[in-house]
């Protein structure tokens, strides 16, 4: 029998570590109360059994993941890790003793409570990569391209083929923001790094020049007679504006100006994550 | 005149075409140059009016020879006219998707001397890109009605999606409003790229090189509301369509006026965009649920009811059909329930796997049960206290809170309200009446 303890784990914060505070309530047979990463503040509130990251124990898990419930599952396992939901790491130890009992069916359990909640975190996750996939932008800087984004999910691992793919010749960085870590390509290879800090170059003049060509076209393509506001954001959020030239008053694109961004990034940070609000049912020529 | 004059003219004039899709081509990023096709379609960016911006949507030049009466454009038209050469719309193209502003070109042009030499044009604009700029991103360029096959078919290979316009949803309409065009004429090139899209699925298969012909297929758009034609003859005609020319897609465009003129609706007429959000509603029924043109309208009801969706209107009609029990109804009944979409039919549909379910479930796997509750059991059990009077059923259902749609905003909610009923009458005879 598994107990539920009143203890806490805390562990280093990489996937590994997660892995081997799995290993760590398989062995002890318990349900720890809360998993926290070492950086996490409310660690400090709990008393809380440090779990070393031990790459042997990790592996073990992580090889015995797609025998006990298939490779659909072990992929939410990894989503799961990249998402910003509330306690991820107890939804997702939650989610893999569910897996190891039923096998590969817990994926049809749909309508139970972890799978559900764990869904749709994931669910949120792909829906904000493919949001980046639109509005992340790209200012070019002489031979090389760099854009800033701060998603609240961890999305580079996300996106990173998609870019590498489309600008394959291209040198470029993608840095997030809110994670502090950036994706550096060159022409046949790119690597997702850590990089605590990055701040733009002022645009040059062929930059502007671009920015303000994009800016006459999105004014000219809205149509007056049909102007619905309401619309436009929920299909664009506004939490993407700042990150957008088109939707900067004036004619000098601010997408990658001043240095409020890191106030900002924490600000995101701590607004609570909704989920978007979908439209009704509109299926309308835009969207597919 | 500057690029800058060029773009926003040209851009301008080319904003009246709804289609701005750029799903349906998976292309791969490889060789020189830069690109992809995404294969669900990416839109950067949407406009002041809600619309998707996916791709840069520019005509070649608004200079135009016909005259057809609902179009910016016709050559009687007195607006400020631009041509961009290739080098600056492949410029242009190249620094938008470089910056990731697009996922590729939407070309189309007015008609330059005739239909051949402006196909040649297209052609020499969209060569320069693919073969100097090497551009591997999407392209969706209009097929001139009237041009060379030949031309046609290089025009093809050149691009990710084809459209030729239908313009009006009948013969009549077309006469009247567009002499310059025809039924045959718009119909022949359609033809035309549906026998090379077929030819060239076969040559995939033999030969592994063979370049690929609009990949993404064919398209068209109508304009909805400058004509006396029923949601019933269009949803005909676009059901026709899909099944005779294998079209990926038929756009709506309600219409907006944009000349004066004796043939149409005065200028002060609102567009009936809650009209085109019916067909499209509609045409999602069709490609996506498995419904036919049949069952939503016919010759007593030719219009589609303003407050209730094509759906829900269905379903209160065929009420034999239900209840449906979720636990054990097929999946092609699960999706005529209104309130179930395919994301919530395909999970019930898995779910139910592991165990029945029940009406918390079902709120947990996206179905949306203020709808959904007055057709379904779970269990053989109706929801607690539900009554399904045809009264209560209809005030339920009515879409009063579509807030998305500007002519559905609460003050205008009431049956014969002014605004919304000239929207319909627009459409000649009024549902009402049907």
């Amino acid at each position: 029998m598994t107990r539920t303890t009143s203890l806490a784990y805390q562990y280093d914060g990489t996937f590994d570590g997660w892995l081997c505070c799995v290993f760590e309530s398989y062995l002890w047979k318990e349900m720890p109360i809360a998993i926290h990463s070492a950086e996490d503040p409310q660690g400090l509130l709990l008393e809380a059994k440090w779990i070393e990251t031990d790459p042997e124990k990790a592996a073990r898990v992580r090889r015995s993941m797609p025998e006990k419930m298939g490779p659909e599952a072990t992929e939410w396992i990894r989503l799961g890790f990249l998402t910003c939901v509330a306690d991820k790491e107890l939804l997702l130890l939650r989610f893999l003793r569910l897996g190891y009992t039923h096998g590969p069916t817990v994926m049809d359990r749909l309508a139970d409570d972890t799978v559900h909640a764990l869904g749709k975190a994931i669910q949120q996750l792909r829906r904000e990569s493919h949001d980046y996939l639109a509005f992340l932008r790209f200012s070019v800087y002489g031979s090389v391209m760099a854009a800033i984004i701060e998603p609240r999910n961890e999305v580079l691992s996300q996106i990173a083929e998609h870019f590498c793919e489309r600008y394959r010749n291209e040198t470029f960085l993608i840095y997030d923001q809110t994670h502090r870590q950036a994706i550096v390509h060159r022409p046949g290879r790119y690597e997702i790094i850590p990089l605590d800090e990055w701040a733009p170059p002022e645009p040059d003049e062929a930059e502007e020049k671009y920015r303000r060509l994009w800016k006459g076209f999105y004014n000219a393509v809205g149509i007056r007679e049909r102007r619905n506001h309401k619309l436009r954001a929920s299909h664009m959020p506004k939490r993407y504006w700042r990150l957008l030239p088109e939707m900067q008053v004036g004619w000098r694109a601010g997408a990658h100006q001043g240095n409020a961004s890191h106030e900002y990034a924490a600000d995101l940070k701590l607004r609570s994550v909704k989920p978007r609000s979908r439209l009704r049912s509109t299926p309308g020529p835009e969207q597919y | 005149m500057d690029v800058m004059d060029k773009l926003e003219i040209l851009t301008a004039s080319a904003k009246y075409d709804v289609a701005c899709t750029s799903s349906g081509s998976r292309r791969k990023g490889e060789g020189p140059g830069m690109g992809s096709g995404a294969g669900m379609g990416i839109c950067h960016s949407f406009s002041s009016d809600g619309r998707c911006i996916s791709l840069l949507k520019v005509l070649m030049t608004n200079g135009c020879t016909f005259d057809c009466a609902y179009c910016v454009n016709r050559k009687s038209n007195p607006i400020r006219r631009a041509a961009f050469t290739p080098q600056e719309l492949a410029d242009i193209t190249m620094q938008f998707y470089r910056r990731n502003y697009i996922e590729g070109l939407f070309l189309s042009s007015g008609i330059m001397r005739n239909a051949d030499y402006t196909t040649e044009q297209l052609i020499a604009a969209l060569e320069l890109l693919r073969y100097e700029y090497h551009f591997t991103g999407y392209i969706h360029v209009k097929a001139i009605p009237g041009a060379d096959e030949k031309l046609l078919s290089r025009l093809g290979l050149l691009a990710d999606r084809m459209s030729v316009n239908i313009e009006l949803p009948s013969q009549d309409s077309l006469a009247k409003l567009a002499p310059d065009k025809s039924k045959t004429s718009i119909l022949k090139p359609m033809g035309v790229i549906r026998e090379r899209i077929h030819e060239n699925r076969a040559d995939l298969v033999k030969y592994n090189h063979t370049p690929k012909f609009a990949p993404a297929g064919q398209s068209t758009q109508m304009i909805v509301g400058a004509t006396p034609d029923s949601d019933h003859q269009i949803m005909m005609l676009t059901q026709g369509l899909y099944k005779n020319y294998n079209l990926r897609r038929v756009f709506f465009s309600a219409y907006t006026p944009v000349v004066e003129d004796s043939l149409l609706p005065s200028l002060d007429t609102k567009p009936p965009l809650l009209r085109e959000h019916r067909l499209y509603q509609a045409d999602w029924l069709l490609r996506f649920y498995g419904f036919r043109a049949e069952e939503l309208l016919n010759e007593q009801n030719p219009n589609f009811h303003p407050l209730l969706d094509p759906k829900s209107s269905w379903a209160i009609h065929n009420r034999e059909q239900f209840p449906v029990e979720i636990n054990s109804a097929p999946y092609e009944m699960l999706l005529r329930v209104p309130g179930i979409g395919v994301r919530s039919a395909q999970r019930i549909v898995r779910a139910r796997r592991a165990g029945a379910l029940d009406f918390q479930a079902l709120k947990k796997l996206g179905v949306v049960l203020k709808r959904a509750r007055f057709f379904i059991t779970c269990r053989g059990k109706l929801l607690d206290g539900i009554k399904v009077g045809e009264h209560t059923l209809i005030r339920t259902l009515m879409s009063g809170g579509e807030t998305a749609l500007p002519q559905s905003q609460p003050e205008q909610l009431s049956l014969f309200d002014d605004q919304q009923f000239s929207a319909l009458r627009v459409g000649g005879s009024s549902w009402l009446q049907g």
